[in-house]
């Protein structure tokens, strides 16, 4: 690839451009598709960095009084698990599918500011590399994922850490704010011809929504962040109690970025699901209309129910009350969902792909996720259980049963696409058994431990009864997933070489992404097939029963 | 499967009727997509400017008394006029362009420049004037809070300046003669934006101080 000869043998090769470079032309590249990959790499290398130190909470929680890390360490390492997979590990493996195949799905060749797009991209990069360079000056962050005033401020949190807390996630975010503008402008603009906003595929939908929430999510973290350093660097008092400051603003702040932000980590995930769920059960998605439009009810309600993270704090009834309310409320339009997934498979032709299982795992883990986030709603028993472990296995199913588990489903349906070549079924059962069941293990006896009384982020604790033994239990889980993260790089890897060659279409499905080769070429399309319904494959394949013929 | 979908269009196919695009899809692709990209973006600054003002107020019980005390509502005000107007100046340079007009579109670009500067340089002085009296972002309270806001919109504002600039030098080499209208609109968004926050917290920040 590097040198092309352009006449015959023996004259002299042409000048070399950086197109020819493999390297350069992924640095230099405004592709969406290939921006989408780099999202879903640099992704994958910040959920390894994660993940051990996942793995090395659970080594010092195996046994009670343990030493192998010191408290310092462990405050360090349990915020950078947190920070790293919510910016660096969830949102750019979502923002890598929804790069890669918004503009597929709605028959686009591109973004719609692709320049824009290679620049939201290399901030992400940046920004992750930015926040765990402070592992290198000696002092990471040990302020917890959300920061709470006023252990964030100077005479308490003398190092730099919290320093590159804040400007690594806030250089991240302006990317996402970025991608967030070009996602929503790609779908209001350049759908294809008669593919109107009530014809779009879910995915587009979810990610719409997602987009919508972070441009109105974000900017309030950014203003509090900003108004962190300036506490921290120029002495102002923002959240500084003893000049008058308020440690409380910032958990409004926060939240009200912080709440949405569940959200927009799980949206394209529901997406993903609501595309494959049908295409395996050999049905339309059930009830196109609620799915889209529980979509829109969450995208407002989820910017109402920030203070239900707040009940501890003494907010007062009147508030507690609102607050919970509405976080009841937004179950609803959650609920619908689970239930359109559940009646898209009842009576379809299920088929029974890794992908599918992981979407059903999904179901599952969010439902008890979903449940349980219902029962930190209830004021009095939010303050019963505020800062256990059952909040740490609350928001694990929701964002790993839920998220992560989604975005794997994603990952065995679109790598065909991506690649050209089917990941290994065989290895892929391995690693959806392993994973759901060293997901449980891991994270289930969290509710116990919580109920019984043990508080998240204590680096150790003493020997209560039945405490060393569920935190054991846990830690063997911990080791299975970790196995099962294995065995998932090695079907990347084994199957990116030697997998079976997918096809345009291998699962028979009805989207545009679908409808050319795999992998697409730089631009997509060579004719984008009519768009008459919501399932234009379908109708090109069976033109004797078109959709559009049905009204849809 | 992959014959099928790269088959190309039946007859019945090719026959069917197309949805014709209404109501909201219609506008859409009517819609320039930069300005759309800038529409969103003000939308979601108004969220980061939002944060900050709130924060203004939630502060304001401590310090409204020393706002009343140390800002110069008048001379803000007349600053606070230029910029209103730099509205109304660009307004007329879009109108220029749209005309054709060269000259109206270079003329009423630099004065909308000008008023921004005067704004800025007004700024700058409140900002000296006040750090001389010992107001500073670490001060207290009211300094922490008013030099934030008011500090973040004149960081717009100089941002806006040097579209503007640009612009106005891109003018001058002719490149808007071609009748492409878009850069000056979208950045003119921007401005537009930039001046109404300052609508907002001149409110908040300079005419609160006269009611309470």
């Amino acid at each position: 690839m590097t040198v092309e000869l352009t006449g015959q043998e023996g004259l002299r090769p042409r000048a070399r451009t950086p197109g020819d470079v493999l390297l350069l032309r992924w640095l230099a590249t405004v592709d969406h598709k290939q921006i989408g990959i780099m999202y879903l790499m640099g992704a994958v290398f910040f959920f390894l960095i994660g993940g051990v130190e996942a793995l090395l909470i659970r080594i010092q929680l195996a046994q009670p009084n343990a030493t192998v890390l010191s408290p310092e360490v462990y405050n360090q390492i349990f915020t950078m698990h947190g920070t790293t997979m919510i910016f660096l590990a969830v949102m750019p493996l979502l923002a890598g599918f929804v790069n890669y195949f918004v503009p597929l799905m709605i028959g686009a060749n591109d973004m719609a500011f692709p320049r824009l797009n290679a620049f939201s991209l290399w901030l992400f990069i940046f920004g992750g590399l930015l926040l765990n360079f402070s592992f290198l000056t000696g002092h990471a962050p040990d302020i917890g994922w959300f920061a709470y005033a006023p252990l964030t401020e100077q005479p308490y949190a003398l190092s730099n850490g919290v320093n590159y807390w804040i400007l690594g996630p806030l250089v991240a975010s302006v990317g996402t704010i970025l991608t967030a503008l070009n996602v929503i402008v790609t779908i209001l603009t350049m759908r294809a011809p008669g593919m109107t906003l009530t014809k779009v595929p879910l995915f587009v939908w979810m990610s719409l929504g997602q987009a919508i929430l972070i441009i109105y999510a974000f900017p309030p973290l950014t203003a509090s962040q900003a108004m962190l350093l300036l506490d921290r660097e120029l002495g102002a008092h923002f959240f500084d109690p003893a000049a008058g400051g308020s440690p409380v603003l910032w958990q409004h702040l926060f939240w009200f970025f912080g709440h949405p932000e569940v959200y927009i980590m799980i949206l394209p995930a529901w997406g993903m699901i609501s595309e494959l769920i049908p295409v395996f059960s050999r049905k339309p998605i059930f009830g196109y209309p609620f799915v889209a439009a529980s979509t829109v009810a969450i995208v407002f309600l989820s910017m109402t129910v920030w203070a239900h993270h707040m009940f501890a704090v003494g907010m007062g009834d009147l508030a507690d009350g609102f607050f919970a309310a509405a976080s009841f409320s937004i179950a609803v339009p959650t609920g619908v969902k689970v239930w359109n997934w559940i009646f898209t498979m009842i009576g379809g032709r299920l088929r029974f792909t890794t992908s599918m299982l992981f979407a059903i795992g999904f179901i599952a883990m969010f439902v008890m996720g979903g449940l349980t986030g219902v029962m930190v709603a209830v004021v009095p028993f939010d303050q019963q259980v505020t800062d256990t472990y059952f909040l740490v296995a609350h928001f694990h199913y929701v964002l790993f049963g839920g998220s992560l588990l989604a975005i794997l489903a994603g990952a065995y349906y679109w790598f065909p696409k991506m690649t050209g070549r089917l990941l290994d079924e065989r290895l892929g059962k391995w690693h959806f058994w392993t994973t759901l069941i060293g997901f449980n293990m891991t994270f289930f006896p969290m509710h116990i431990l919580g109920i019984i009384g043990m508080p998240r982020r204590v680096y150790t604790y003493p020997n209560l009864p039945g405490w060393g033994e569920i935190n054991l239990f846990e830690t063997l889980g911990t080791f299975l997933l970790t196995i099962s993260v294995l065995i998932f790089l090695w079907n990347l890897w084994h199957s990116l070489r030697n997998g079976e060659v997918a096809g345009d279409d291998p699962w028979d499905a009805w989207t545009l992404e679908w409808a050319t080769t795999s992998p697409p070429p730089p631009h997509n399309f060579d004719h984008v097939p009519p768009v008459r319904s919501r399932r234009p494959l379908w109708d090109l394949k069976h033109p004797e029963d078109p959709d559009w013929r049905h009204g849809e | 499967m992959s014959g099928a979908a790269s088959a190309g269009l039946s007859e019945q196919q090719a026959r069917a009727p197309m949805p014709v695009p209404s109501g909201a899809d219609a506008a859409l692709a009517r819609t320039d997509p930069h300005k759309l990209l800038m529409g969103f973006f003000i939308s979601s600054e108004s969220f980061f400017f939002l944060s900050l003002i709130v924060t203004y107020i939630t502060f304001h019980g401590a310090t409204g008394p020393q706002a009343k005390d140390v800002l110069d509502v008048p001379l803000t005000g007349l600053f606070s006029i230029a910029l209103f107007a730099s509205s109304g100046t660009l307004y007329l340079a879009e109108r220029g362009m749209h005309r054709g007009n060269r000259a109206q579109l270079r003329l009423w670009l630099l004065v909308t420049i000008a008023l921004g500067a005067i704004f800025i340089a007004g700024q700058a002085y409140e900002y000296h004037h006040l750090i001389d009296e010992g107001v500073t972002i670490s001060s207290g309270l009211f300094g922490t809070t008013f030099f934030t806001l008011t500090g973040f919109h004149g960081l717009h504002v100089i941002i806006g300046l040097v579209a503007l600039s640009i612009l106005a030098a891109l003018t001058f080499a002719g490149d808007f003669d071609e009748g492409n209208e878009m850069p000056l609109t979208t950045a003119g968004l921007y401005w537009h934006f930039v001046d109404a926050v300052w609508v907002v917290v001149f409110s908040v920040v300079y005419l609160w101080t006269l009611v309470s």
